[in-house]
C-alpha cells in the first residue's frame, strides 16, 4: 500500500539514532513484526531512491479529549549514516511522507512452548521490537543486545517493560559485559532445557556468527536481511541475496525484499 | 473535450503513449497493487533469455547523483518459465504487453523471437542489442552496426510480430546503429538504454559495485536521451520509443516533441510505482491546458 503519513514525532534517542512516529492508515495494524516500509525522503530528485527501513512498532493512539478520532501509527528506529538518513533527522511534527509498506515477509512466530531469543546488533533492533511485543504473549522472551558502544544499545527499557529478559554486550564495556553479545546467547543455549527459536537482526558479521551458532545446535534461527534496495516490490532484482545452494556454476539468488527480508538462516549462504 | 491520446506504434495501438520499460515494471503484476495497468498503453517485461539467469553478484545497484547505476546481469526467470508463470497474468490485463529479450548469440536472438511469436499474449518484441557476443569475443552486438543489423535480420526473419530493437546509448553515433537496424527490417526504435558508468567507494578503496560497471538510468540521463531521440527521428521513417530519466508528464511531453511516437517510464517506477499512471493522466491534463486536441499533432513537433 503507498500511503502519505504525517509524521508525529521525531527524536534522537541515542546520539545518531533516531525514533519517528507517523500515522498510517487503519490497513497499516495488521503489519508483521519484520516486514518494512520503503520511505520517499524527499519529494525532489536528491536522494532519488526510496529508503527501506524496519517496522519498529504499530499501535493506535486515542486521544485524551473527548470525541477526537483513534489516530493508527508507526513507528522507525532508525541511524544517521548518509544524506538520507540525515535529511529524515531535519523533519519535524506535521511534516509529510510518502510511505510503501507494509513490504516483505515477517518473522515466523513458531511455538508458544519453546523459548525466543532475540538477538540484535545496533539498530539492528528496529524490527525487533515488535516481534518481541507479539512473542510474550505466549512464550518466554530473551532479547540479547550488542554495539560498539553504550550509545549503540537502544530502546532496551522498551524491552524490559514488555517482560523481556535481556542481555547487553558492547566492544568498549560501557554497557552490560564486554565483548560479543554472542558469547551471552551460547552460554543461554548450553543451559538451555527444552527447545528455542532464535530470531536476529543486525550487521552481516554478527548474523553470520548467529547463524553458526544455530546451525552447530540444530535450533532453528531467523535473521533478517539487509539489501541495497531501489524498488522494494521484486521488480529491480538489486537486492538479492545467495542462497544455501549458491555458486558460481550453479546460481541462486533469494530476492530480499520479497522472499525476505526475514530468511530461515538455513536457506541461505554465509560464506563465500 | 478529451483529447485523443492514442498513438499508433507500428500496428499496435496504444490508448495513450506511456509504456514502462524493461527491467524497472517486472513482468506487470508486481506493479498491479499501485498501478491501474488498463490506464496505461503498454508495458514491458524485464528481458528475456532462453536459460534462467540469475545474474550478477552483490552490490548490483547503488544511487549517484540524479540517478542509479545496476548491474543486475540480466537475471529473469528464462522463456519456460515466462510462459509458464508469467504469461497466465498477461491475459487478464487488457493493455498490450511486449517481451523484452536478448541472447549472447545471433542464434538465441533468433530461438527467443520464434518461441516469443508464438504466444498470443505477447504484442510485440523488444530486442535487447545491449549484450555482448560470446562468439565474437564479447563485442556488444548494439556497438557495431554489422553485427546488430545481423540479429535484427534473423529476428525479422523469426517473427512476424512487430519489432521494436532497443539501442544502446553507448556508441560513437547513433544514427548510424538506427538506420543500421531500420534497414535491417526494424518496426520501431526504443532509446535509449542505459549508459555505462562506474561508482568508487574512496575509503575502500574499491568499485562500489560488485561487476565494478553499471548501467546508468534516472533523471540524471534526460538530456542525453533527449538528443538522441532527437537526432534519431531526423534520420529514420519508423516510429520511436524515448526512454531515459522520465519522471513527469513535461519529461514525456519533451520526447515526444523531440519525435517519439511513445515514451517509457523506468526508473521513475522505482521511486514512485504509480509513476507511468500519474504521467498519462498529467499528459492529458497538459494537452486539455494547452488545447491540443490530440497527442499525435504533438509527435516530432519541436520547433527548431
Ligand atoms: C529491509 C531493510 C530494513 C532496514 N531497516 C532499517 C531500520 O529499521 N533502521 C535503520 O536505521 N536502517 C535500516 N536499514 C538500512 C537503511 O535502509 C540504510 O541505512 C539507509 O537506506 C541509508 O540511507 P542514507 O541515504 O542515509 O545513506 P546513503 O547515503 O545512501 O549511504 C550511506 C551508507 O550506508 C550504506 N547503505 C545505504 N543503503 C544501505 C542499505 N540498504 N543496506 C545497507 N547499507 C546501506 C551505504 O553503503 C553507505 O555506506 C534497512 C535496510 C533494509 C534493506
Ligand atoms: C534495474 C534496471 C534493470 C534493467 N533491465 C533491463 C533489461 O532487462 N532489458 C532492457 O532492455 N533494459 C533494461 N533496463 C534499462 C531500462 O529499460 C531503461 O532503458 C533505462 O533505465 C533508461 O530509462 P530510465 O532513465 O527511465 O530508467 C534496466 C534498467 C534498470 C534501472
Ligand atoms: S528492492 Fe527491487 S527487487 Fe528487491
Amino acid at each position: 500500500m503507498q500511503f502519505t503519513a504525517m509524521i508525529l514525532s521525531n527524536a534522537e534517542v541515542s546520539p545518531g539514532y533516531w525514533r519517528m512516529r507517523l500515522t498510517a492508515p487503519q490497513e497499516f495494524a495488521s503489519a508483521r513484526p519484520g516486514q518494512f516500509v520503503m520511505v520517499r525522503v524527499a519529494g525532489a530528485i536528491d536522494p532519488l531512491l526510496r529508503r527501506p527501513f524496519g517496522i519498529f512498532d504499530v499501535g493506535i493512539h486515542t486521544p485524551a479529549q473527548s470525541g477526537a478520532v483513534a489516530q493508527p501509527y508507526f513507528e522507525m528506529l532508525y541511524r544517521v549514516v548518509g544524506k538520507g538518513t540525515a535529511l529524515l533527522a531535519t523533519l519535524h511534527e506535521t511534516d509529510l511522507l510518502d510511505i510503501l509498506g507494509p513490504l516483505g515477509k515477517g518473522f515466523n512466530l513458531g511455538t508458544a512452548d519453546e523459548e525466543k531469543l532475540i538477538v540484535g546488533g545496533g539498530v539492528g533492533l528496529a524490527p525487533l521490537y515488535l516481534l518481541a511485543r507479539e512473542l510474550v504473549q505466549q512464550s518466554t522472551v530473551r532479547l540479547f543486545a550488542g554495539g560498539r558502544t553504550r550509545d549503540d544499545i537502544l530502546c532496551i527499557t522498551e524491552f524490559e517493560r514488555l517482560g523481556v529478559e535481556c542481555y547487553t554486550a558492547t566492544e568498549d564495556g560501557s554497557l552490560g559485559e564486554q565483548g560479543l553479545v554472542t558469547e551471552a546467547l551460547i552460554r543461554r543455549l548450553d543451559a538451555l532445557k527444552g527447545r528455542a527459536t532464535i530470531y536476529a537482526c543486525g550487521p552481516h558479521g554478527m548474523l553470520n556468527a548467529v547463524a553458526t551458532i544455530a546451525a552447530d545446535r540444530s535450533i532453528p534461527c531467523q535473521v533478517s536481511l539487509e539489501g541495497y534496495m531501489a524498488c522494494g516490490v521484486g521488480a529491480c532484482l538489486g537486492c538479492v541475496a545467495p542462497g544455501q545452494g549458491h555458486s558460481t556454476e550453479t546460481p541462486d539468488f533469494r530476492c530480499v525484499c520479497t522472499d525476505g527480508p526475514v530468511f530461515e538462516s538455513g536457506e541461505l549462504k554465509w560464506r563465500d | 473535450m478529451k483529447p485523443d491520446m492514442s498513438v499508433n506504434l507500428a500496428g499496435i495501438p496504444l490508448r495513450n503513449p506511456v509504456m514502462t520499460a524493461s527491467g524497472t515494471f517486472g513482468y506487470g503484476q508486481e506493479f498491479a497493487e499501485y498501478v491501474n495497468l488498463e490506464s496505461i498503453g503498454a508495458f514491458v517485461t524485464k528481458g528475456l533469455s532462453l536459460k534462467p539467469r540469475s545474474g550478477n553478484p552483490t552490490p548490483r545497484i547503488v544511487e549517484t547523483p540524479g540517478g542509479m547505476l545496476n548491474a543486475i546481469g540480466l537475471q529473469n526467470v528464462g522463456i519456460e518459465a515466462f510462459i509458464a508463470k508469467k504469461v497466465p497474468f498477461l491475459r487478464t490485463v487488457n493493455t498490450p504487453a511486449i517481451a523484452n529479450f536478448f541472447g549472447n548469440t545471433v542464434d538465441e536472438y533468433a530461438e527467443l523471437a520464434r518461441r516469443l511469436d508464438d504466444i498470443p499474449e505477447v504484442a510485440a518484441l523488444e530486442v535487447n542489442i545491449s549484450c555482448p557476443n560470446v562468439k565474437q569475443g564479447g563485442i556488444v552486438f548494439g556497438t557495431d552496426p554489422d553485427c546488430a543489423a545481423t540479429v535484427v535480420k534473423a529476428c525479422r526473419a523469426a517473427t512476424t510480430k512487430a519489432l521494436i530493437v532497443k539501442l544502446s546509448p553507448n556508441v560513437t553515433d547513433v544514427v548510424v546503429m538506427a538506420r543500421a537496424c531500420e534497414d535491417a527490417g526494424a518496426d520501431c526504435l526504443s532509446l535509449i538504454n542505459t549508459l555505462t558508468g562506474m561508482a568508487i567507494d574512496l575509503n575502500r578503496r574499491r568499485p562500489v559495485l560488485a561487476n565494478i560497471t553499471g548501467g546508468f538510468s534516472g533523471p540524471a540521463i534526460k538530456p542525453i536521451a533527449l538528443r538522441m531521440v532527437w537526432q534519431v527521428a531526423q534520420a529514420v521513417k519508423v516510429p520511436i520509443i524515448g526512454i531515459g530519466g522520465i519522471m513527469t508528464a513535461s519529461d514525456a511531453l519533451e520526447f515526444i516533441l523531440a519525435g517519439a511516437t511513445a515514451i517509457q517510464v523506468g526508473t521513475a517506477s522505482f521511486i514512485n510505482p504509480g509513476a507511468a499512471q500519474e504521467i498519462a493522466e498529467e499528459m492529458e491534463a497538459w494537452l486539455v491546458a494547452n488545447g491540443v486536441a490530440d497527442i499525435k499533432s504533438l509527435i516530432g513537433a519541436l520547433e527548431v
